[in-house]
């Protein structure tokens, strides 16, 4: 246990240390948000985006943004790094696990993600009246889920790759599929109706985060996709998974 | 006191033979030497005395443990440097000591370690912003940083300058002068000449040879050669029946007596009471490059 803290406390410091990491996961979102927010249309209800206001309609993607970075970006490069340059396996030569080591990266991927959470619902609703999610019960499981669902897509990018560059060559056409479904790219309203459809489906899982948000509770279905990629890919990854 | 014990050790990656049969028993206090070319079985040896590897035969013992039964014990006490293994790049050098003095029970004194392997002025230096010499330095720290009593350490100057090479040689040194039992694996006859007290040379999946280096080089290659350009005319026939001389060429102006024993006593006896001056004189004896060259039919990596 206290070879994990102190683990936990450096690779802590190592992600702060590289202004990349922060800046894209939370800092980048809550930007974005502030820019649509400052926008006046921004915060008038629009037919088109269910009688909502732009910002309260795409705020989910700004989370978006923050899952994808945090899930099947940073986690699975960070992890085959440290695989390709030999960290993990010199990890395995002391009394420490490896295992300590992709717990801890873990925790830092999660703990960004409830910070830009927190952050985005905050700044939101303090400075933007966007409300509060309406169902918080299933906003918390529509967000639980889709970490769960992105995090086991980027162990399962770090398990099969052998190399980093590979590693990156198959984690970024899934970070832009993430993206581009999660209306990121071209706000989903703009998007013909099967691909916001699509769009429910692929992991974060934007439509439940929305419905959420600003409705009800999410579709189940919605709900059961995200714990399917995570079992599944999850499993994968750990059964694929390599020290060296 | 032997402190590691491998008894037919044999491991395979699917068909491929990495160690065949390797035997070899490390004593307290020594360094050992395992030495072979690329692809002998050299680092898969060390991985399975270190228990990094599951052997698929043979014998393991270091401190009278298991490796395969015992991992976590063993890593209590048993320092490992690993080849090529890196840190992150943004990690300081007394960031990284200090994490891997937190994983032993009783650990040495990081700061005392960093001043000891003179990373001192380097504390606060990120691991990529280091010369090779002390990134090899600060894996050697790490890997004593348990206080461990025994210090495996794999290909530990490759890739060094020679300055740097000879610091690392130092620094070995003075590790085992402190009763660390070390195994050196390298391909550098060299570095295994001046440090080690015995070598294993590992051709092939087994053991060669096992010998002091000085041992190595008599017992495989024990002829001398002698140089020299004579100041007046000789005759070879004063030197060829000499019992020391095997043979005499002529190589341009210089003369070259290859013979074994007391050889160059003899040549220069015979020289001074014919009052010939043997100018240029040189001596050449086999070194360990000849005796790895002839136990494995390799020339030695560089």
């Amino acid at each position: 246990m206290h070879a994990f803290g102190q683990i936990l406390r450096i690779e802590t410091r190592l992600f702060l240390r590289d202004p990349a990491a922060p800046l894209t996961t939370v800092a980048l979102p809550l930007a974005l948000l502030v820019v649509f927010g400052l926008i006046p249309a921004g915060r008038q209800p629009e037919a088109q985006f269910g009688d909502l206001p732009f910002i309260q309609y795409f705020a989910p993607s700004l989370l978006v943004i923050t899952l994808a970075m945090t899930g099947v970006n940073i986690l699975p490069t960070v992890l085959a790094t440290y695989r390709e340059r030999g960290v993990l396996r010199r990890l395995s030569t002391t009394p420490a696990s490896p295992v300590a080591l992709l717990a801890a990266q873990l925790v830092i991927s999660l703990a960004t993600i409830l910070v830009s959470a927190v952050l985005l619902v905050a700044v939101g609703r303090l400075a933007f009246d966007v409300p509060l999610p309406r169902h918080l019960l299933g906003f918390a499981l529509a967000l639980v889920l889709g970490t769960a669902a992105l995090l086991a897509l980027g162990l399962l990018v770090a398990a099969v790759a052998p190399t980093t560059k590979a590693a990156q060559a198959l984690a970024v056409p899934l970070f832009l599929v993430v993206m581009f479904f999660g209306g990121v790219y071209v706000p989903r309203f703009l998007l013909p109706d099967l691909l916001v459809r699509i769009g429910g489906y692929t992991p974060p899982g934007v439509q439940a985060l929305l419905d959420a948000w600003t409705a009800d509770a999410p579709q189940p279905l919605h709900l059961a996709i995200m714990a399917a990629v995570a079992v599944v890919a999850g499993a994968v990854a750990a059964r694929l998974f390599r020290w060296e | 006191m032997r402190v590691i014990e491998v008894t037919n050790l044999h491991k395979r990656y699917g068909d491929l033979v990495a160690v065949d049969d390797v035997s070899f028993a490390v004593e307290a206090g020594e360094i050992f030497g395992i030495l072979g070319p690329n692809g002998a079985g050299k680092t898969t040896t060390v991985e399975c005395v270190a228990g990094l590897r599951v052997p698929d035969g043979g014998a393991v013992s270091v401190l009278g443990l298991d490796p395969r039964r015992d991992p976590r014990r063993l890593r209590e006490r048993v320092g490992v440097q690993l080849q090529e293994s890196q840190l992150p790049d943004r990690l300081r050098v007394g960031e990284a000591l200090e994490l891997y003095a937190s994983f032993y029970r009783e650990p040495a004194d990081p700061a005392e370690l960093i001043d000891r392997l003179g990373l001192g002025d380097k504390r606060k230096t990120a691991y990529k912003n280091l010369s090779g010499g002390q990134k090899q330095r600060l894996s050697v720290a790490l890997a004593l940083v348990g206080n461990p009593e025994v210090a495996i350490l794999d290909e530990l100057t490759t890739g060094l300058d020679p300055q740097a090479r000879r610091d690392t040689w130092a620094l070995i040194e003075q590790v085992r002068d402190t009763g660390v039992t070390i195994v050196l694996v390298t391909h550098f006859m060299e570095e295994a000449e001046r440090l080690c007290d015995r070598v294993a040379v590992i051709d092939r999946g087994r053991v060669v040879a096992l010998d002091s280096p000085a041992g190595l080089v008599s017992r495989v290659a024990p002829e001398q050669r002698i140089r020299f350009r004579p100041s007046a005319p000789l005759d070879d026939r004063l030197l060829t029946e000499l019992p020391e001389v095997t043979a005499v060429h002529r190589s341009g102006s210089q003369v070259v007596v290859t013979g074994t024993g007391d050889v160059l006593h003899a040549v220069t006896s015979v020289l001074a009471r014919n009052q010939i001056v043997a100018a240029e004189l040189r001596l050449e004896q086999s070194t360990l490059d000849d005796a790895f060259v002839e136990l494995t039919g390799h020339r030695p990596a560089e």
